[in-house]
């Protein structure tokens, strides 16, 4: 450092050496915290390389994939079905109020139908899910980890990317669709109880009303962009798990990393798809 | 660089020391197991460091040393879970370190793997457990599955917990098990890591005593790693001791007695 350096900073006020102090620290965080991120990026990416890789080769896992199915599926149709009707109930209630205030009650139905078909039906699908499932993807594969038992798979000569990975990659994105179904339904259904309790209205009006104007496209594209969740919550949890490392730490670690991450993915890449959607089925 | 005491040891298993075959084809005539000049290091830490050793078919080597020196690696570098840096790992005269994922596979089915702490599938009753390799690379039909799974629980002894599930079991049934899945595919190569780690005296010897007995039927050339030098005596032909990421000294038990090397004498002594 030169003498003209070395004096100018002497005579720096206090406040502002502080401040060039903390700077330099600052941007360091920042940097550090953008690289690790795009080094889990890049990390994600090669794992989902193994994956495609290991997906095209055989045996291709039937026997596996079906209980995944059971397993992501069968298993999670109660809470989504409960979260959906929740939803639908709660949503029919509260509209109710709104569209009486501007005169518009008969349009109840097709905006309940409306509303649930187009957003909350997929989401609330794909929230429940990343939690129930992404967490225990990342627990099991996180414990599976720490336990060995994925170099116990590898050293039995069987690939862990397709054997663990891939089937419960694809076991989400075939059964996010048919949840999000099942929430559909269980929301227009309670939508259509809670409308009667306060108003008596046959099941057959209230579809009719509800799906007035509707098309195959309106239903289509919403539901089957669940199947991108699907993809996102059984990709990430497969990741988190499978690089889990320490002991039961790590694992819980895994868990919560999963379903904070995959929650968080879902909700940006609904955002994306909804644009996508608007721009192209619209 | 080998240790003068290494050399002298050597000498006896020359015969073993087929030279290495180029390309990728195998050699059934040469040693089971051949590592040369293996190094592999995590970060600044070099954990292996030329590692040099030879297993011919149905011979038995315990790997000793201390803690973190490198014996667990050492087996995972054989069966392929871990690339070393450089060097060469020769199974049945291939070259592994060069092996897509396939071929390597198709190798693993020739070794099997006891892990330190059994890593049984935990979703998996025993029966599925030893029944995994054979669903995943036989033909068998369903009754000779069962029956093969049978024979190879009770062969060691485990033949009434089929339907157990591994936090069922204590820790050396879980090596039992584990024991019997390593054997499913009836394999050339056996490698075991730390058989009788964490298990008491009594249940030491009986695997100890297993493990005897499986290498006679079966004449596998095994790599065992262990702590436990009377282990060690019981069923192997052949000692290396670990060192500094080095094979400091190699023969068999009475040889390792007789060196006047301080740290192998302070092993034996410790151990003993």
């Amino acid at each position: 450092m030169s003498q003209d350096a070395r004096i100018s900073r002497r005579w720096t006020s206090p406040d502002a050496r502080r401040a060039t102090s903390l700077m330099p620290a600052t941007l360091t965080s920042v940097w550090s915290l953008i690289n690790r991120f795009l080094e889990w990026f890049g990390d994600l990416g090669l794992f989902a390389w193994q994956v495609v890789r290991a997906a095209v080769r055989r045996p291709f896992e039937g026997r596996e994939l079906i209980r995944q199915l059971d397993e992501i599926g069968s298993r999670s149709l109660p809470l989504v079905a409960l979260a959906g009707a929740a939803i639908g109930f709660v949503l029919a209630l509260e509209s109710r109020s709104s569209l009486a205030r501007f005169g518009a009650k008969s349009m109840l139905p097709a905006a309940l139908v409306y509303s649930i078909i187009h957003e909350t039906g997929p989401v609330v699908t794909g929230l429940i899910v990343s939690g129930r499932v992404g967490a225990g993807i990342g627990a099991e594969l996180g414990s599976m980890k720490v336990t060995e038992q994925i170099d116990a798979i590898e050293a039995c000569g069987v690939n862990p990317y397709k054997f663990l990975a891939f089937t419960r990659i694809l076991a989400c994105i075939l059964m996010l669709p048919l949840l999000t179904l099942a929430a559909d339904f269980c929301g227009v259904l309670s939508g259509w109880v809670a409308d009667t309790l306060v108003e008596p209205v046959s099941f057959q009006r209230f579809i009719n009303q509800g799906f007035v104007g509707a098309t195959f496209s309106d239903f289509l594209a919403p539901t089957f962009r669940t199947a991108v969740f699907g993809l996102i919550i059984g990709m990430i949890g497969c990741f988190q798990g499978m690089r889990t490392q320490g002991g039961t730490a790590g694992v819980g670690l895994s868990a919560t990393s999963s379903v904070v991450l995959s929650s968080l993915f879902v909700i940006l890449a609904d955002v994306i798809l909804v644009k996508f959607i608007l721009v192209f089925f619209s | 660089m080998m240790r003068p005491e290494q050399e002298v040891l050597l000498g006896a298993e020359e015969s073993h020391a087929t030279p290495a075959i180029e390309g990728s084809g195998g050699d059934s005539d040469g040693p089971a197991v051949a590592l040369r000049g293996l190094h592999r290091s995590f970060g600044s830490q070099m954990v292996l460091d030329g590692i040099d050793l030879t297993v011919g078919s149905g011979e038995t080597l315990a790997v000793l040393g201390r803690s973190g020196t490198g014996k667990s690696v050492l087996l995972k570098l054989i069966i392929g879970l871990q690339k070393p840096d450089s060097g060469s790992i020769r199974i049945h005269g291939q070259e592994i370190t060069r092996l897509d994922l396939d071929a390597m596979n198709e190798l693993r089915k020739k070794m099997g793997f006891l892990f330190q702490h059994s890593a049984l599938y935990d979703s998996l009753t025993v029966e599925e457990n030893v029944a995994f390799p054979l669903r995943r690379h036989t033909k068998m039909t369903e009754p000779e599955r069962r029956d093969r799974v049978k024979e190879l629980l009770s062969g060691v002894g485990m033949e009434s917990d089929l339907k157990k599930m591994p936090s069922e079991l204590s820790g050396g049934m879980q090596k039992r098990v584990g024991l019997a899945r390593a054997l499913a595919l009836e394999p050339g190569i056996l490698l075991l890591d730390e058989p009788t780690a964490g298990l008491d005296p009594i249940t030491s010897g009986e695997i100890d005593e297993l493990i005897l007995k499986l290498q006679e039927e079966h004449n596998m050339a095994s790599i065992v790693v262990t702590h436990d030098l009377h282990s060690a005596k019981t069923f192997a032909d052949r000692i290396a001791l670990l060192h500094e990421g080095n094979v400091l000294i190699e023969g068999k038990f009475t040889e390792l007695e007789k060196s006047d090397n301080e740290f192998v004498s302070e092993f034996l002594k410790r151990d003993s």
